[in-house]
C-alpha cells in the first residue's frame, strides 16, 4: 500500500509530487506547478510551467504580465490530466474567482489539498464541493473557535446602517484587491446599493478582469477623478494599506472600515484604526473548517498553514489522525 | 440587549468625539423605556456590578468546551471577556435573550449563589457582541472610551436642553430616568431637582487674551485670586445630605471620605481640591495619587490629605446665594469659612492690585509659598452673579506662561479620525549622558497638538521620509547627534515618575514652535528638566 508522504511531501518550496514532478503552490520558482487560486502567496510569477484555472491565470496574467511563466495550461473544473501516472483535476473551492482544490489519485489512494476556501456562498465563484478522500490537506487560516464568521447580509447591513447614520461622512472600506473587492460589490449590489462605487485605482485591473468573466458589478468610476469631489454618503473601496496613506486625504474625515475576518478581534481594529469592522471573509472559519472535516470524514487531516495546533487539537479530539505541516509563506496578501 | 450591545461595540472603536454623540444620541431616541435608561445608567457609571468573577467565567467555559482550544484562544485574542464572549458554545433557542432591564432586574434580586447560573444561561442565549457586552457589565466597567458627561450632552440633545441642564437634575434622578427622557421629547414637564445634595452647574472663566482683553477692562472692576493646581470641586452639605462633585457633576464622595468628614456646615462651597499639608500646598502629583479611585485607605489619607480651598459660596444654609454680586457671595464666604473652622477648608485669599502691570508682575513673579505652585490668576468682576457654563466678560482665567523645551521627535504614531492618514502624535526626548559620557536620547513626553494642519503635513512628510523602524501604527524616526528634528515643547509642569524611564512626567505638554533650523544635538538635556524639577519642589 503507498503512503501518503509518497504521493505528496512538504518541501521548503511547497508541497511537492515526486511521482508526477510537480509543487502545489510553490513560493519559490520551481519548473512545474499546480496554482490553487490568484492570491499572491500562492502564485508567483517565474514557474517554467503553470496548470491552473482559466480564471487564476488570467488572474496571474493581469498581476504579473502574460509572460509570468514559460507555459501555461488551463483545466476546468471536474477535468482531468495524467502527470507521470498521477490522475490530477481541479475542484471549485469556493474562495475567489477560479480557485480550485486539487485532487491528485494513484492508485487508489486520494489526496485534496483544499487551497484557501469558504464553505458560505460567494456571488462571484462556485461554491466548495466536498471531495471524499484519503487525505484532506486544508488551510487553517481562521482555525481557532473564535472566529466564527457572522452571515454576510449582517454585515453588509452594518455597513448601511452606518451609511444612514453618519451621511455626512464618506465611508472607505478596506478590501483585499481581489476576490474580497469584487464580493463586497456584490453584496452590496444585492442589498439594494445601486449608486456609482468610487474605486482605488490598484482594484481597477481585477474589476474589469472579473467582469469579463460575467460578475456583474455595476456602475464603479475612479476615486481619484477630477470631477468627483464629494464623497459625503459614498461608500468608497480601497486595498487596506491605502486606509492610512496620504492617498485617503482626499476624503476629509471618513469613517474608515474594514472587510475581513481578522475584524473578528476588536484588538486588531483599534491597532488599524477601523472605526467599523466588518466581519467578510473569503476563508472558512472554525465551524466551517472543523464541519467540512467531519462531512468529509477523511482517514488523515494535514494542516498547511494558519493556526494548525488548535485545527489539529480539534481533530484529535474527533478521532482523526492530523498533521500540522508548518508550511511558510502563506498570509493573507496585503495584511 | 442587542442594541446595547451593538452601541458599546462602536463606542469601543470610535474615536470622533461627534461620532460618539451621535451613537449615543441615536441609540436614546430609537431604543424604548426602560432599556434606553438602563443603558445610560451604564454609560455614566452609575450602574456597575462587580458579581462575576473572572476566574468562575473562566470555569463555566472551560466546562463547555476543550480547555486546551480555551487557552490557545485567550493567548490569541488577550482580553478574557473577549475571548469567552467569541468561543462560548452557542445554544440557539435555549433561552430567550434578555434585555438590560431583566438583567438588571434579577442581578438585583439574586442570592449570591444564584448569580453565577444566571450569568450562564444569558450567555447561551445571547450572541459574541450581546456576550460581550454581559461580560463587561458584570464584570464591572465598560470602558469604552466615553464620559459620563458625554453620555449627558448625548442624553440633553434628544429634546433640546443643554448638557448643564441635565447635570443639574442629575442627581434627582434615578435609573431608567423615565422622568428625564419624557421631559427631553415633550411630554412631561420638567422634573423636579430640588433634592438636597444636588449638583449646580459650575461657573466657567475664559481664558483672557492679554493683547485684546487688558485695554478694554478696567483694574477696578474686577477681584483677582489666585488659580490653584488642584481640580475645581463644589462641596455640597445641605439636610445630611453630603457631596464632593467634579466641576462636570461627577460624584467624588467616597475617594474622599477625610474631606467629606469636615463638610460640617449647610451649604454649598465651591473650591479647589488640593492636598494640603500644614495649609500648605502640595504638587498637583500629589493630588493624583487620590484621583481615580472608587474607594480609599487610611494611609493614602495620611500619606496624602485632601482638603479645600474655598473660592465662592453658591448656597448659605436654605439661600440662594448664586443671583448675588461676587462681592457679597466674598463677603459672606469669608464669615461662612471662618465659622466652619475647619483646618482643611481655607479660603483662597483675594489678591489686590491698581494696574494691569500690578497683576502681571505678580503673575510673573508669585511670592514664595503656595502661589508658586499656582497655575495662575483668576479675574472675576465684582458685579458677577454665578452663573453656569463660560461666558465672556465676567470671570477670566490668566495662567502661567508655560515652560518651554527644546526636545527632538523620536517616535510618530498615526492619528485618529481625520488624523488617521496622518503620523500626528509625537514622542520626544532629550539628551542625557550615561556614566562612560555617552549622550543618547530619552524620551520624555508625547504631545499631539499645537501645530497648524500645514505645520501637519510637513511634519507627516518628515516622518515617512526618516522612518528607521515600524511597530504596528508607530514609526522611529531618525534622531541622533547628526540628524533629527528639534520641537520646542511647551508644558504646564513636570511629576517624578516612576513609570518613565525618564523619570519625570510632563503635564500638558503641546507643540509650541517646530525648529527645522536647529540642530539636534543643540536640543536640551535632561539635566535642565532635573533643575526645573529641584527649582518647583
Amino acid at each position: 500500500m503507498i503512503r501518503p508522504q509518497d504521493l505528496l511531501c512538504p518541501k521548503p518550496a511547497g508541497l511537492f509530487c515526486p511521482l508526477g514532478d510537480f509543487y502545489i503552490d510553490p513560493v519559490r520558482p520551481v519548473e512545474r506547478a499546480v496554482i490553487t487560486h490568484g492570491h499572491a502567496d500562492h502564485a508567483r510569477a517565474g514557474h517554467g510551467a503553470v496548470m491552473a484555472t482559466a480564471e487564476t491565470l488570467a488572474i496571474m496574467g493581469v498581476r504579473y504580465g502574460e509572460d509570468f511563466a514559460g507555459s501555461v495550461q488551463a483545466l476546468a473544473y471536474g477535468q482531468t490530466v495524467t502527470i507521470g501516472g498521477v490522475e490530477v483535476s481541479l475542484v471549485p473551492a469556493g474562495h475567489v474567482l477560479g480557485s480550485a482544490q486539487v485532487v491528485v489519485r494513484w492508485k487508489g489512494l486520494t489526496m485534496v489539498v483544499s487551497g484557501d476556501y469558504k464553505r458560505r456562498r460567494d456571488p462571484t465563484c462556485p461554491p466548495f464541493e466536498p471531495t471524499l478522500c484519503d487525505v484532506f490537506v486544508t488551510e487553517a487560516t481562521f482555525g481557532l473557535p473564535v472566529f466564527r464568521h457572522p452571515p454576510d447580509g449582517e454585515e453588509i447591513g452594518k455597513l448601511l446602517r452606518s451609511v444612514a447614520r453618519f451621511p455626512e461622512r464618506g465611508h472607505l472600506v478596506g478590501v483585499y484587491s481581489l476576490g474580497k473587492a469584487q464580493r463586497v460589490i456584490r453584496l452590496l449590489r444585492e442589498a439594494g446599493w445601486d449608486r456609482p462605487i468610487p474605486v482605488h485605482g490598484a482594484l481597477e485591473r481585477l474589476n474589469a478582469l472579473y467582469a469579463g468573466f460575467g460578475v456583474e458589478l455595476g456602475p464603479l468610476e475612479a476615486a481619484t477623478s477630477p470631477a468627483k469631489q464629494d464623497f459625503a454618503g459614498a461608500i468608497i473601496l480601497a486595498p487596506p494599506s491605502a486606509l492610512a496613506s496620504p492617498w485617503a486625504r482626499r476624503f476629509g474625515d471618513p469613517v474608515d472600515a474594514f472587510a475581513s475576518g481578522w475584524m473578528r478581534i476588536r484588538a486588531r481594529a483599534r491597532q488599524r484604526g477601523v472605526e467599523l469592522p466588518l466581519i467578510i471573509s473569503d476563508h472558512a472559519d472554525w465551524d466551517e473548517l472543523t464541519g467540512t472535516i467531519a462531512e468529509i470524514h477523511p482517514g488523515e487531516v494535514w494542516i498547511t498553514h494558519g493556526r494548525e495546533e488548535a485545527l489539529a487539537r480539534w481533530c484529535d479530539l474527533a478521532g482523526i489522525p492530523a498533521r500540522a505541516l508548518a508550511l511558510v509563506g502563506y498570509e493573507d496578501e496585503e495584511e | 440587549m442587542r442594541a446595547f450591545a451593538h452601541l458599546l461595540d462602536q463606542l469601543s472603536l470610535t474615536a470622533s468625539r461627534n461620532a460618539k454623540l451621535t451613537l449615543v444620541r441615536d441609540f436614546l431616541r430609537e431604543t424604548p423605556d426602560p432599556e434606553r435608561g438602563w443603558a445610560l445608567a451604564a454609560l455614566t457609571g452609575e450602574l456597575t456590578f462587580h458579581v462575576a468573577k473572572p476566574a468562575a467565567i473562566r470555569k463555566a467555559v472551560e466546562a463547555r468546551m476543550d480547555p486546551a482550544l480555551f487557552a490557545w484562544s485567550h493567548d490569541y485574542v488577550g482580553d478574557l471577556a473577549e475571548t469567552v464572549a467569541l468561543v462560548w458554545p452557542a445554544r440557539p433557542g435555549a433561552n430567550r435573550e434578555p434585555d438590560l432591564a431583566e438583567v438588571v432586574d434579577a442581578l438585583g434580586r439574586a442570592a449570591r449563589s444564584e448569580v453565577q447560573g444566571l450569568i450562564e444561561g444569558w450567555l447561551d442565549a445571547l450572541d459574541a457582541d450581546g456576550r460581550w457586552a454581559l461580560l463587561k457589565l458584570v464584570t464591572g466597567g465598560l470602558r469604552v472610551g466615553l464620559s459620563a458627561r458625554l453620555a449627558k450632552q448625548a442624553a440633553a440633545e434628544i429634546g433640546d436642553a443643554s448638557a448643564a441642564e441635565v447635570e443639574e437634575l442629575w442627581h434627582a434622578l434615578r435609573p431608567p430616568y423615565e422622568d428625564l427622557f419624557a421631559w427631553l421629547e415633550g411630554r412631561a414637564d420638567r422634573p423636579t431637582c430640588d433634592a438636597p445634595g444636588r449638583f449646580r452647574s459650575a461657573m466657567l472663566a475664559q481664558a483672557i487674551d492679554e493683547a485684546l482683553d487688558f485695554a478694554k477692562l478696567d483694574p477696578a472692576d474686577y477681584a483677582a485670586e489666585w488659580k490653584w493646581d488642584g481640580i475645581r470641586v463644589q462641596a455640597v452639605s445641605e439636610a445630611g445630605a453630603r457631596r464632593l462633585y467634579s466641576r462636570t457633576g461627577d460624584d467624588l464622595s467616597a475617594a474622599f471620605p477625610d474631606v467629606m468628614a469636615m463638610l460640617d456646615f449647610e451649604g454649598v462651597i465651591d473650591g479647589e481640591l488640593l492636598v494640603m499639608r500644614d495649609g500648605a500646598v502640595a504638587p498637583f502629583g500629589d493630588l493624583q495619587q487620590r484621583l481615580n479611585r472608587k474607594t480609599v485607605d487610611a494611609k493614602l489619607m495620611s500619606a496624602y490629605p485632601a482638603g479645600i480651598r474655598a473660592y465662592d459660596l453658591l448656597m448659605e444654609g436654605e439661600r440662594d446665594l448664586r443671583v448675588l454680586p461676587f462681592r457679597e457671595r466674598r463677603t459672606r464666604l469669608e464669615t461662612f469659612v471662618e465659622a466652619v473652622a475647619s483646618p482643611l477648608i481655607d479660603l483662597s485669599p483675594l489678591q489686590p492690585f491698581e494696574t494691569w502691570d500690578d497683576l502681571a508682575r505678580l503673575r510673573a513673579d508669585p511670592p514664595a509659598g503656595d502661589p508658586r505652585r499656582a497655575e495662575g490668576l483668576m479675574l472675576k468682576r465684582w458685579d458677577s452673579a454665578y452663573q453656569a457654563g463660560r461666558f465672556k466678560g465676567p470671570w477670566f482665567k490668566w495662567k502661567r506662561d508655560p515652560h518651554l523645551v527644546d526636545a527632538v521627535l523620536m517616535y510618530a504614531q498615526r492619528g485618529h479620525g481625520k488624523r488617521s492618514s496622518f503620523y500626528s502624535d509625537y514622542t520626544f526626548g532629550v539628551w542625557r549622558e550615561d556614566a562612560d559620557g555617552h549622550r543618547s536620547l530619552t524620551p520624555v513626553g508625547k504631545a499631539y497638538f499645537g501645530f497648524t494642519d500645514e505645520e501637519l503635513k510637513r511634519l507627516d512628510a518628515f516622518v515617512r521620509e526618516n522612518t528607521t523602524e515600524r511597530f504596528g501604527p508607530v514609526r522611529a524616526v531618525r534622531a541622533d547627534r547628526d540628524f533629527g528634528l528639534v520641537l520646542e515643547v511647551a508644558f504646564e509642569g513636570l511629576q517624578r515618575s516612576t513609570r518613565h524611564k525618564s523619570g519625570l512626567a510632563m503635564r500638558f505638554p503641546r507643540v509650541h514652535r517646530i525648529r527645522w533650523d536647529k540642530p539636534a544635538r543643540d536640543a536640551d538635556e535632561l539635566e535642565t528638566l532635573e533643575r526645573m524639577l529641584t527649582a518647583a519642589a
